[in-house]
């Protein structure tokens, strides 16, 4: 199951509007991937990669969620790892806490966390969940960094049309300590 | 089902509509010649189907990729190296990935505009050091159709008088972004060359097109039509000459021969309504692509013709090359916490590095240029994957939010683009067993690297390495070993695949003579880079255009004296 371009862009919209009556009156959005468990493991994940702070929203503020459950789909190649991977982060917390993910207390998740989002010394035995959480937080920042909120929060500020290409300003020059050679 | 003859006769029938075909439609048609194109893919105009300027968060996929537009969903060029209905296979123990492109301007809708002439050396390397050909044409020959191909599409660049880098006519370059002097300061350090890029990117108007508005994003094919792609520069002029019948989605599957001997069209497979055509022409130029060029060539048996046509030398298919392909990407702490500032500018490098060095103090042949990376890119899917690599812990939190922002744009990356010495177990022949979903016979790859491509791909890692190095900074991967070839990209990746229909003076060891014309078959000519004897260290299209002009020029030549 892969979309169509029309299948994929009717995807959006939903996505587009099921954030909006959300956002009006609290209706969720559903996922066409991720079964409602996993769906809810990866809400509780996503902010916990990328929390709101005093700069720009959460990455569910920023419709995470509802763009993994695309990309499930979009690419099917994905599943199997995105789908075992819940699963493994949900048997590792029923080892330790006799819960699922989700269940856990936001002191638990965390501990789990420091054991597997730090890749310089993971603890023995955790490799696949390193694995796991290293390639969702990269989809996690692809899902925040490039919406409208991403964009202005990292400054970039081109695609745009420049009449004259003039170079770096001073100011980027200078922080580097380059020049323009006359 | 009945083939289906078109009743009207072409002067020349051209099999690709990319730099080969797109330039030959163009001289031949303003040459007088009505010409028909036949072009495998669908229509394709940037003016109306680019995709420049959309965000990312337009789409649903944020610009990832597909399996027709593996370079990102937003990108100019449909094709892959997967195409559905089209499979090649590999001979055991063979990696070969062949792209093709399926529109019309074929790989020119996307491609990187880095526009290098081939020096003196390139055409006669085998005089200079025993490997490989030399070609049946030296740089003198091409010389001047490289300068007017230079004012009919317009490159940016620099004079440096350095030797085998033949200066252009030049339009003045970009000025270098700011990480990019810092990468010069470092590569001048090093005492290695590095110049402006030199790029067929407008950056004064030309010939009725305005200049580059630096965007950045030449690959998605550029709507004011301020780069090089044929669809831009070449299919335009030809069709003002009302001349020119453009049939798309025409997969061709046969040159059609007559009693003589000589060609006398195409046959082709509509993908559309799947039926065959026949289209007759007095001369047929095949610039499909070197490989599928080969294909075709070799698919067009008959009795006269049973090992293919124009293929007496048995070379149809042989002395297959692709570029040298490594890329090493480094951390530079002094780019975190970068100046907010837009650095689009031209839809690529603003500086390059040629070859530098001697070979006599080596121990490979021939070089490779460097081709560098980086700075504040509009954010798309992928961006800032593998922060591990960058903060060294990854991490998750109010902490990892703030290393994404200080570690946007920190990183820089090299890419060496190197010579590949065409050798005997490189080549592509007809597979015995399968068919594309056209019923045509596919490919079947041979491939293997010389030590002299590995030799030169451990000399580019550590040449990269040494320049992030120098910058201050670390590579964001570990050196790859012997086994792994030093990370040299498999055969085809960098789509410069040429070979496959050399040129040469003799019959029995080439496909073709000096002018691109087959040994065999007098009215039948190659366009594409499929008669390239070298793959020097500079990205092919700049050469395929010159030699494309050269040939239709000669082939009008030819049909004024009455030869064809």
């Amino acid at each position: 199951m892969v979309w169509t371009p029309a299948e994929a862009q009717q995807a959006h919209e939903h996505a587009e509007k099921s954030r909006a009556a959300a956002a009006k009156t609290g209706a969720p959005f559903k996922p066409k991937f991720f079964t409602a468990h996993e769906y809810a493991t990866v809400n509780v994940l996503v902010d916990l990669i990328i929390p709101r702070d005093d700069r720009s929203g959460s990455a569910t503020d920023a419709g995470v969620p509802p763009f993994m459950d695309f990309m499930m789909i979009d690419d099917p190649n994905r599943q199997t790892a995105m789908r075992g991977g819940l699963a493994y982060i949900d048997h590792e917390c029923n080892a330790r806490f006799e819960k699922t993910f989700v269940a856990c207390a936001d002191a638990q998740r965390r501990a789990l966390l420091d054991d597997i989002a730090f890749t310089d010394d993971p603890p023995p035995g955790l490799s696949h969940a390193v694995a796991f959480f290293n390639s969702f937080r990269d989809l996690t920042a692809s899902g925040f960094w490039t919406t409208k909120m991403g964009i202005a929060d990292l400054q970039y500020t081109g695609n745009v049309f420049v009449d004259e290409w003039k170079g770096c300003p001073s100011a980027a020059l200078n922080k580097l300590g380059v020049k323009y050679s006359s | 089902m009945q083939i289906i003859r078109r009743s009207e006769s072409y002067d020349v029938c051209v099999v690709g509509s990319g730099a080969g075909g797109g330039m030959a439609a163009k001289v031949l048609t303003e040459a007088g010649a009505r010409v028909v194109l036949l072009e495998a893919g669908g229509p394709w105009d940037s003016a109306k189907d680019s995709k420049m300027a959309t965000w990312a968060y337009e789409s649903p996929r944020r610009g990832a990729g597909t399996p027709t537009k593996p370079f990102g969903e937003f990108d100019g060029c449909v094709g892959g190296w997967d195409l559905p209905g089209e499979p090649f296979t590999n001979a055991p123990g063979t990696t070969f990935d062949w792209f093709r492109a399926r529109a019309l301007g074929g790989r020119t809708n996307h491609w990187g505009r880095i526009s290098l002439r081939f020096g003196p050396d390139d055409f006669k390397r085998k005089s200079l050091d025993g490997l490989g050909d030399d070609w049946a044409i030296s740089y003198d020959d091409l010389h001047p159709y490289f300068d007017k191909l230079d004012r009919l599409v317009g490159i940016f660049g620099s004079k440096e008088g350095l030797p085998n880098e033949p200066d252009g006519i030049f339009q003045p370059p970009p000025k270098p972004r700011c990480y990019e002097l810092l990468i010069k300061e470092a590569a001048d350090r090093l005492k290695i060359t590095c110049i402006p890029s030199r790029m067929s990117i407008l950056t004064r108007p030309l010939n009725g097109r305005p200049a580059c508005h630096y965007c950045g994003q030449c690959g998605r094919g550029c709507a004011t039509h301020s780069n090089f792609s044929s669809t831009s520069v070449l299919i335009p002029p030809a069709l003002a000459t009302g001349k020119l019948r453009i049939i798309t989605n025409a997969m061709a599957r046969e040159v059609t021969t007559g009693s003589d001997g000589l060609a006398t069209g195409v046959s082709y497979v509509n993908t559309i309504d799947r039926r065959e055509y026949q289209v007759r022409a007095r001369i047929v130029v095949l610039a499909a692509s070197a490989c599928e060029s080969a294909r075709l060539l070799l698919n067009s048996k008959s009795a006269r013709f049973p090992d293919g046509l124009a293929n007496s030398s048995g070379t149809v298919g042989k002395y297959l090359t692709d570029t040298t392909g490594v890329s090493v990407s480094g951390f530079i702490p002094k780019l975190a916490d970068s100046v907010p500032h837009n650095e689009d500018g031209i839809g690529g490098m603003h500086l390059y590095m040629p070859w530098w060095l001697d070979n006599k103090k080596l121990d490979f042949p021939r070089g490779y240029h460097i081709e560098i990376g980086g700075g504040r890119h509009a954010p798309t899917f992928g961006v800032m994957g593998g922060i591990q690599r960058l903060n060294g812990v990854g991490g998750y939190g109010k902490k990892l939010k703030d290393d994404y922002r200080r570690f946007y744009a920190s990183t820089v990356n090299f890419s060496g683009r190197g010579e590949m010495i065409p050798n005997d177990n490189c080549y592509c022949e007809i597979d015995p067993r399968v068919v594309d979903a056209y019923g045509i016979p596919v490919l079947r790859f041979h491939f293997t690297f010389a030590d002299h491509e590995i030799k030169q791909a451990k000399h580019m890692q550590e040449t990269f390495r040494e320049i992030i190095h120098e910058m201050g900074g670390t590579p964001t991967s570990a050196m790859p070993s012997r086994e792994q070839l030093y990370g040299l990209a498999n055969g085809g990746r960098i789509i410069h695949e040429v070979g496959c229909a050399r040129m040469g003076a003799d019959p029995k060891t080439s496909v073709v003579n000096g002018d691109c014309q087959a040994h065999d078959v007098k009215n039948l000519f190659v366009a594409d880079g499929g008669p390239f004897v070298t793959n020097a260290d500079k990205n092919v299209t700049w050469t395929i255009l010159a030699l494309s002009m050269r040939t239709s020029e000669r082939i009008a030549d030819k049909r004024k004296r009455g030869d064809l």
